[in-house]
């Protein structure tokens, strides 16, 4: 339960929230016809006739978009609808060709899914919940207007015109601004672990349409706000914000929420109306009659299925089960596609170089990719050439640690110079004198002259002042020019002090 | 030497390939019958050197020994509907007046391909919208028919009344159509030739300036069954860039050719015996009968119940899928473009489409726009959907007891043109017969019988179960074996 609450003039009030997730589809064609995807192309060169709506054109549904699709829907559990049809939205506007936009309002491809968001104290969900997903459907985006290239007319940019997008319903089960940004975080690692939208938002991959409502906690749900094209996730916590606290300020000075279409302006934080419900465009959907319903079988639904990585959730559990990490290592290490990435191959290099199984050096691979190897890369700035941190170097250093070779510091600073100049680690540690004596012979010598200068502290330990023995290391890695080995160090200081 | 453009598609096919004359002496002829023909109106744009670069081509290859194609040294007209790659394309519209394609429709390609040669676009109703040939923005087409003793000019059926009018008037042995709700059915009707709306999806409509998505079929129009099956087979195949054309093979329909009947059930539905249907065309009907079981088919009596909300439901879907397809007309990209001093964009779209569509256009458009509103969609577009099940539901039925069914193609003859005019429900009567089978996306043939004692041509129309052509076309040629029509329209133009 969520205890996220706006303090109004007349007590608490509640958020409601629903997010439509609008998530471009990772496919070279778009999703009618065959032109080309790629991003910041010059305008209108990525146009063919049918996305331009040329007389006589007809759209042919791209099957990729369809998998995408599909493969999406089952990485959130929903059920996947075998029977589904395209229909048409009809209004007019300069970048929609058509004069309507093929969509899916009747039979969607993707029915009811969940996604589960963690339990984030710092960020103020208290435990882990669970938010249900409406549906998913595909549909086709629209050109773009650009209104600063001549002094009285707009220019339209048809690049995007027909390129495939799946738009994601939650349920509104979403009641704080930081639990709307928990679910845009987790549902585009899960969109990025399948593969289907790259979640770029900064290029228009992923936008919400996000709906708002306040209501006295136990009450009914209060009428919704819908506020379009929100681009980022630190927006759609303030679109949520602003919002619900002016919705608590009108209904308490004696007014109503109008249901309305409103902007976010991302300058000033705030967000204003759009239209009305009374401007609403009607939009006349129908069935498309150029396309046939579509009817998915039983073996493209299981190649949909194989096809599924290993996602999220199901990888944490995995990390913290069979590999020993912390909850805390395993929800970092699995958040982002890259993290994991690079996590699981630096353990595979890793195990593989001490020969020892990877749940044995998991938890000193996770400190090391989450905490050690970024600090030296932030604390090198721009003299770190980050093409030299090959998972085999990271590894090497990682297996003369384990072996007691190296100690932790040595570890930083031979990771630093690999990354100025990515030589061999094992040639660094050797040449730079960045390696620990474990030569019991050289220790044990200077150990005897340590004890031999210090007889009265060598009689305090023996008479029960045990913090002393921290001296004793101390004295002999310093002798040792810090670089004994510290175990060897201490079997040999017991054997000694007795 | 008999008078070359008063050969059909068989004819010149077989007559080049034989060396009989050659292809271009073909195109000369008809180039020249259409360039006097201009009082009929039939053309838009006529296109004698797209016709002559095609023969030529044509007889380069007969010298090389090289295959001619089905369709080899016949010129035709293409209704102006189909886009043709860098020749006006208008669908009869001022919307769309000067637009030149950049591409070819699938169904021209195939018939370019199979060595047919293109004498111009023919005038249609606007958007294929009417039953008259009066919406064109270019003018009414003329029948080339008139009434006995009369010089009031005759309707030549519509939509594809510059087909109708152009094959029947012999300047043209063959032409395109396109049937969304009869018509190429019943301009073949009006105006004494054959035409053929195949199974839906039978012919890509990759291409065709679209009306109605799912009903528009293109087919061929020609002056006999043979003629039509050679077209046919070379309009037709899968394309890939229809999602909605079906992929099968095109049977070999010409080489499966026979009149012979035997075996065969007919149906004769007891729904089309309508109030207002013309005696003679009902006594045309009785004759077909008898042709068909002289030919040696089983005459049943069948029952499609729904037929009387056939109409009613396609002036529900149809205009509903027009006022969509019709959307892209913006003045944006193409086309004509009315743009008032200081005016906005939604002042730009209301002076284009004002200025660009016809009357019964905006029509059309306003009653799809309606019946897709919000609070009348199930009422109107819901309701017409389920009588179009229903409908289909009958011929499935009905095909249970008869292999295909005769029907009369329109209730009346041709009418005088301007007569209809302030009477639209009396014009949407006129494709009563023509309409179910379109809902239920059968193929469906109108052949030409006889002439009624105005002079008038008489068509009779054979229904067939789907994909089965060749089950159509064969009643069809029983039919015209029988009927010997022979009638030519009296040249006035």
């Amino acid at each position: 339960m969520s205890t996220y609450r706006i303090q109004g003039a007349t007590g608490e009030w509640e958020v409601v929230i629903g997010l439509e997730v609008h998530a471009q589809v990772t496919s070279k064609a778009k999703l009618f016809s065959g032109a080309s995807t790629a991003f910041g192309a010059e305008p209108n060169t990525q146009v063919s006739l049918v996305d331009a709506a040329m007389p006589g054109m007809l759209p042919v549904p791209n099957a990729e978009c369809i998998r995408q699709a599909v493969r999406t829907g089952m990485a959130i559990e929903a059920q996947i609808n075998k029977y589904s049809r395209f229909d048409r939205k009809n209004y007019f506007y300069a970048d929609l060709p058509q004069g309507y936009q093929i969509s899916q309002l009747y039979h969607p491809i993707v029915g009811e899914g969940q996604l589960l968001i963690e339990a984030d104290e710092k960020a103020g969900i208290a435990e882990d919940k669970v938010i249900g997903i409406e549906r998913i459907h595909v549909e086709q985006d629209a050109g773009k207007l650009m209104h600063d290239q001549h002094p009285t007319m707009s220019y339209v940019d048809l690049n995007r015109s027909g390129v495939a997008l799946m738009e994601i319903v939650s349920k509104p089960d979403i009641r704080s601004p930081a639990e709307a940004g928990a679910y845009v975080r987790k549902l585009r690692s899960i969109l990025r672990y399948v593969g289907s939208c790259d979640g770029n938002m900064e290029e228009g991959s992923m936008r919400a349409d996000v709906n708002v409502s306040v209501r006295k906690p136990g009450e009914e749900f209060g009428t919704r706000t819908e506020t379009k094209n929100v681009n980022s996730v630190r927006f759609v916590m303030q679109v949520i914000e602003y919002e619900a606290n002016r919705q608590v300020d009108v209904l308490e000075n004696g007014g109503t929420v109008d249901q309305e279409t409103r902007l976010f302006d991302p300058g000033t934080g705030t967000t204003r109306t759009m239209r009305s419900k009374e401007d609403a465009h009607d939009y006349r959907y129908f069935p498309d009659p150029d396309l046939l319903p579509l009817e998915l079988e039983d073996a493209f639904l299981e190649e949909c299925r194989a096809s599924l990585p290993e996602l999220p959730d199901a990888k944490r559990q995995r990390y913290e089960s069979e590999l020993g990490l912390t909850p805390y290592n395993a929800r970092e290490l699995t958040a982002e596609v890259e993290t994991f990435g690079r996590f699981e191959t630096l353990l595979a290099a890793t195990a593989a170089k001490i020969g020892k199984p990877e749940a044995k050096v998991a938890t000193q691979v996770a400190n090391w990719a989450l905490s050690v190897a970024p600090g030296v890369m932030k604390s090198l700035g721009d003299e770190a050439d980050p093409s030299n941190a090959t998972a085999e170097a990271q590894a090497s250093i990682l297996a003369m640690q384990d072996k007691g070779e190296i100690s932790g510091g040595q570890a930083k600073e031979i990771y630093e110079i690999v990354l100025k100049s990515g030589r061999d680690p094992e040639e660094v540690a050797g040449t730079e004198g960045l390696k620990q004596v474990s030569d019991t012979g050289a220790i044990e010598a200077a150990i005897d002259e340590i004890i031999a200068n210090n007889a009265d502290k060598v009689e305090e330990y023996r008479g029960g002042k045990d913090k002393l023995f921290g001296f004793f290391v101390g004295q002999t890695m310093k002798a040792m020019q810090g670089k004994a080995n510290p175990a060897v160090v201490n079997q040999i200081l017991k054997d000694k002090l007795g | 030497m008999t008078d070359l453009t008063n050969l059909g598609v068989k004819d010149i096919r077989d007559g080049v390939a034989s060396g009989e004359f050659t292809a271009r002496e073909i195109a000369e002829a008809f180039n020249a019958a259409v360039a006097e023909a201009a009082s009929l109106n039939a053309f838009i744009v006529t296109t004698p050197d797209h016709a002559l670069a095609a023969a030529d081509a044509v007889d380069a290859k007969r010298a090389k020994g090289e295959d001619l194609g089905t369709m080899g040294g016949v010129p035709i007209g293409m209704k102006d509907l189909f886009a043709t790659k860098g020749v006006q394309t208008t669908a009869a519209s001022h919307i769309l007046e000067g637009f030149n394609p950049q591409y070819e429709s699938t169904v021209s390609q195939n018939l370019w391909d199979a060595g047919a040669g293109m004498l111009g676009k023919l005038n249609l109703d606007q958007f294929a919208m009417g039953s008259s040939n009066e919406t064109s923005y270019f003018g009414n087409v003329n029948s080339p028919w008139r009434k006995a003793g009369s010089d009031a000019a005759m309707s030549p059926g519509g939509s594809s009344g510059g087909s109708s009018s152009a094959v029947a008037a012999r300047i043209a042995p063959a032409a395109t159509g396109t049937d969304t709700g009869g018509s190429i059915r019943q301009p073949a009707a009006f105006t004494g030739i054959c035409g053929i709306k195949p199974t839906y999806g039978r012919c890509s409509r990759w291409g065709v300036v679209a009306f109605a998505s799912s009903l528009d079929q293109a087919g061929p129009m020609a002056r006999t069954v043979e003629d039509c099956a050679i077209m046919l087979e070379a309009m037709a195949g899968f394309d890939p860039k229809d999602a909605t054309s079906l992929s099968m093979d095109v049977p070999a329909w010409e080489a499966g050719l026979s009149a012979d009947l035997k075996g065969k059930r007919i149906g004769i539905p007891k729904e089309y015996r309508m109030d207002g249907t013309d005696e003679e065309i009902l006594k045309s009907w009785e004759q077909g009968k008898e042709w068909l079981r002289d030919a040696g088919a089983e005459i049943v009596d069948v029952s499609l119940p729904h037929t009387k909300y056939a109409l009613p439901a396609y002036y529900i879907v149809a205009p509903a899928e027009a006022s969509s397809n019709l959307a892209r007309y913006d003045g944006v990209r193409y086309g004509l473009r009315d743009l008032p001093d200081g005016a906005g964009l939604q002042d730009m779209y209301a002076a284009t489409r004002a200025e660009g569509f016809g009357d019964e256009v905006k029509r059309r458009i306003l009653i799809g726009t309606f019946v897709l509103s919000a609070g009348f969609y199930d009422a109107y577009y819901n309701q017409a959907q389920k009588v179009r099940t229903l409908v289909s539901r009958d011929f499935a039925e009905a095909f249970g007891q008869c292999d295909a069914i005769l029907a009369p193609t329109t209730p009346t003859a041709s009418f005088p043109l301007g007569s209809l005019n302030d009477d639209p429900l009396t014009m949407y009567l006129n494709d009563v017969f023509a309409v179910p089978a379109s809902l239920a996306g059968l193929p469906a043939m109108s052949v030409p019988v006889t002439v009624n004692t105005d002079g008038l041509p008489l068509g009779l129309q054979i229904v067939g179960k789907p994909f089965d052509e060749q089950g159509v076309l064969n009643a069809g040629l029983a039919i015209q074996q029988r009927a010997g029509f022979d009638a030519k329209p009296e040249k006035w133009w």
